[in-house]
């Protein structure tokens, strides 16, 4: 939705400036009709403008603004928090849980993504042939995106209680010893990341399952005929063609899966202690998780995810580039 | 401008997504409960679980209609409330009632947004003093407690049949725990609680906590580290399951429910489902760790009347909540509620119409509130370092001693 409406508009403004640069020979009439025009472009960017302008840049400006502030509960409601430059960051780097949280965050989301992305690769070229009842087997590997968080992250929860979860019953039967998946400060987040796997590898297929579809069939007519074995054929053909839509993937999970809370928090809350606590975890925890909030390093805390998908979008653009030049 | 489209495509969507999440937090929450409309007047509480139909939202209903006016009451979930409010207060909506569980309304008085109840004209001389304390900010309450409960020990009769202990003869933390084993050995689980890593966690490992003699500004003084070496033993040891660290109070019961547990940690709330439970129960209170009755932390919640731009509303604001908390009514709430009274009068009666209640009033009597004695909105803070050291602890990432130190540190840091 985003995309379509983000691209569109801006083509409006561009347009009529070339227009503006056209010899200065025009005459009074002329530009009044080029200002009339200016102002209807403008027109049709302004839904667009109030709409980004209030649903992302204000609430960007008020998360800046409680991250700089020392807000209590009283100042909170009455106002008047006394500015307090980057004190908020400076407590939250170097508040204990912040290395754990960091690296759990890297750890969940790589982690995540490389099995997601691998999965959901092979499972894509799997599907790609196209046998029989392929597209009801297809249909099923969408359920985990079709439930609702809370349904799949309580579900995994209950399969992986230590005491009567049916993961540790399984494990029982093939003579293995109970594991606390969600107790132990050693696996809760593995278990988390099972879970989040789960559930991000339909994303992963569905995207490039309609990548290989554009992929001519000619291509492979062509290495058959030169006698390519099928590893040469996806590493050859399959998988450079699919670079662009890896691309996309990639970066929308990276950045799904770096703000993934519900997930965790449904399942451990962020612990046992930091076990498994993530930067959106833990800026929750700040914001909400006592009985009395913190906002202004929980603010903070958002402020640095922000900053690490931006750095990420950037970085993502920027090997965009040298891949086009 | 391919180039140029694709930073503003990318950047959007990094940015988008996330500051959707954060932001929300932030930023979100304007509800239409502003009271304005005359003759309305708008009442938050945490009972989600009973509708317009039931006999609280009809008490509710009721008291409005005895003072002429309609009240429109909001059900939220209880660490929802906390937060709404203050939202509300900042941006000057606040509803005219609102029932908040004790331990926030320290934090609510710190925000400035309630009325003390002195200057409203509302008695609370004949509650109890440690139920009241948790609303008492510099020597003046700013609520009234609409009831009480606390935490005691369910126990399954059969299993202890079965295991042979005599309840009677659990009198401290030695007998106690000798109980788990017997009953372990006779091929029984031993006891469930909630140990989890929010306000539940803390509030189930208070009894111990203080019934060692622990001191809330000194977390790691050797009371303290005796009573999570106590909860990290059992565990160890199997008389605990390991999955009390992610139970709450309802699981926890659920568990205990199951009829596999000899003892369950829960409150008064779960009386009517105990007697649903389908085997005999008893309730003993929690043991102190050298015998006598540990203190238990108050629950319950507070009216409370945050303050409002036109204060011509607190005349008929009082009416109502007079109504709900007057002596005479004030058993018909707590029996909707399933709460114990906080005067000793309805107490008396409860007892009468009720013998089950009977250790509830004596635990409650004995119970504590968590933000008194001018811990305030301390506790808070020196909460949610205690349950992350019995979540270390118990999920053997730190030593009781380790967990603890760490807690206390860190409390103190942000205190």
């Amino acid at each position: 939705m985003t995309l379509v409406r983000a691209d569109r508009p801006q083509r409006s403004p561009a347009a009529s400036r070339a227009t503006v640069s056209t010899p200065a020979d025009a005459g009074k009439g002329r530009r009044r009709r080029r200002g009339k025009h200016q102002w209807t472009a403008w027109a049709f960017t302004l839904p667009l403008v109030v709409y980004l302008a209030g649903f992302y840049l204000y609430p960007l400006y008020r998360n800046l603004d409680l991250s700089l502030h020392h807000y209590t509960v009283r100042s909170f409601v009455a106002g008047g928090a006394p500015f307090s430059g980057w004190d908020n960051f400076g407590q939250v780097l170097h508040d204990p849980t912040f290395w754990p949280a960091i690296r759990n965050t890297f750890v969940f989301t790589l982690v995540s993504i490389a099995v997601q992305y691998c999965a959901g690769l092979a499972l894509a070229v799997f599907f790609n042939r196209n046998f029989r009842l392929s597209g009801l087997l297809r249909a099923l590997f969408l359920i985990p995106w079709l439930l609702p968080l809370i349904v799949s992250s309580s579900t995994w929860a209950w399969m992986m209680n230590s005491e009567s979860g049916v993961l540790n019953y399984a494990l029982h039967f093939i003579g293995v010893s109970p594991v606390d998946w969600l107790t132990s400060p050693h696996w809760a987040l593995t278990s988390v990341v099972i879970a989040n796997i789960w559930i991000g590898i339909p994303f992963n297929l569905v995207i490039l399952y309609s990548g290989l579809q554009n992929i001519p069939a000619d291509l492979y007519e062509a290495a058959a005929l030169d006698g390519a074995g099928s590893w040469q054929v996806f590493r050859r053909i399959t998988f450079p063609l699919l670079r662009p839509v890896s691309a996309v993937v990639l970066l929308l999970g990276f950045v799904y899966t770096l703000k993934v809370f519900d997930l965790i928090w449904i399942m451990t809350k962020g612990g046992p202690g930091d076990s498994s606590s993530t930067l959106a975890t833990w800026s929750y925890r700040l914001g909400f998780g006592s009985l009395l909030p913190q906002f202004g390093p929980g603010a903070a805390v958002g402020n640095i995810l922000i900053l690490i998908a931006l750095v990420f979008g950037l970085l993502y653009i920027r090997v965009q580039r040298s891949q086009e030049s | 401008m391919r180039h140029l489209r694709r930073t503003l495509i990318a950047a959007v969507l990094a940015t988008g997504t996330l500051t959707s999440a954060v932001a929300c937090s932030s930023a979100g929450g304007s509800d239409d409960s502003g009271g304005s409309a005359k003759g309305t007047y708008t009442f938050w509480d945490p009972y989600p679980q009973f509708d317009a139909s039931s006999e609280w939202g009809k008490r509710v209903a009721g008291c409005g209609t005895q003072a002429g006016v309609t009240v429109k009451r909001t059900a939220m979930d209880t660490t929802d409330l906390g937060n709404k409010a203050l939202l509300a207060a900042q941006q000057g909506n606040a509803p005219d009632i609102m029932l908040v569980d004790n331990p926030v309304v320290s934090t609510l008085v710190q925000a400035g947004i309630l009325n003390k109840t002195g200057d409203l004209g509302l008695n609370t001389s004949s509650i109890q003093q440690n139920i009241l304390g948790a609303g008492v900010m510099d020597g003046s309450a700013y609520g009234v407690p609409i009831g009480a409960n606390t935490l005691a020990l369910y126990y399954n009769k059969d299993i202890l049949k079965t295991a042979g202990v005599d309840p009677a003869g659990i009198k401290d933390w030695a007998t106690l725990t000798a109980a788990l084993q017997k009953v372990k050995t006779a091929g029984k689980k031993g006891i469930t609680f909630s140990a989890i890593g929010t306000e539940e966690g803390s509030f189930q490992f208070l009894p111990w906590f203080w019934g060692a003699g622990g001191d809330l500004t000194r977390l790691n003084d050797p009371n303290g580290v005796a009573a999570l070496s106590l909860w990290k033993d059992w565990v160890s040891q199997g008389l605990a399951p390991n999955d009390v660290l992610q139970n709450t109070q309802t699981t926890s019961w659920q568990e205990f429910a199951t009829g596999r547990y000899a003892f369950g940690e829960n409150g008064t709330w779960q009386l009517a489902n105990a007697a649903k439970a389908g085997f005999p129960y008893g309730v003993i209170n929690i043991p102190a760790r050298n015998g006598g009755s540990a203190p238990a932390p108050t629950g319950g919640e507070f009216v409370t009347v945050p303050v409002q731009k036109a204060t011509g509303r607190y005349d008929v604001t009082k009416k109502i909540v007079n109504c709900l908390i007057s002596p005479t009514n004030l058993l018909a709430t707590d029996t909707t509620l399933s709460y114990v009274a906080p005067t000793s009068a309805v107490q008396q009666q409860q007892v009468q119409q009720n013998a089950a209640l009977k250790p509830w009033v004596s635990a409650v009597a004995a119970a504590r509130g968590r933000t008194s004695n001018g811990l305030g909105t301390k506790y808070p803070v020196i909460s949610q370092q205690m349950w992350t050291a019995v979540q270390s602890a118990l999920s053997g990432g730190k030593s009781p001693q380790a967990a603890l130190d760490a807690a206390q540190a860190a409390a103190g840091r942000k205190g």
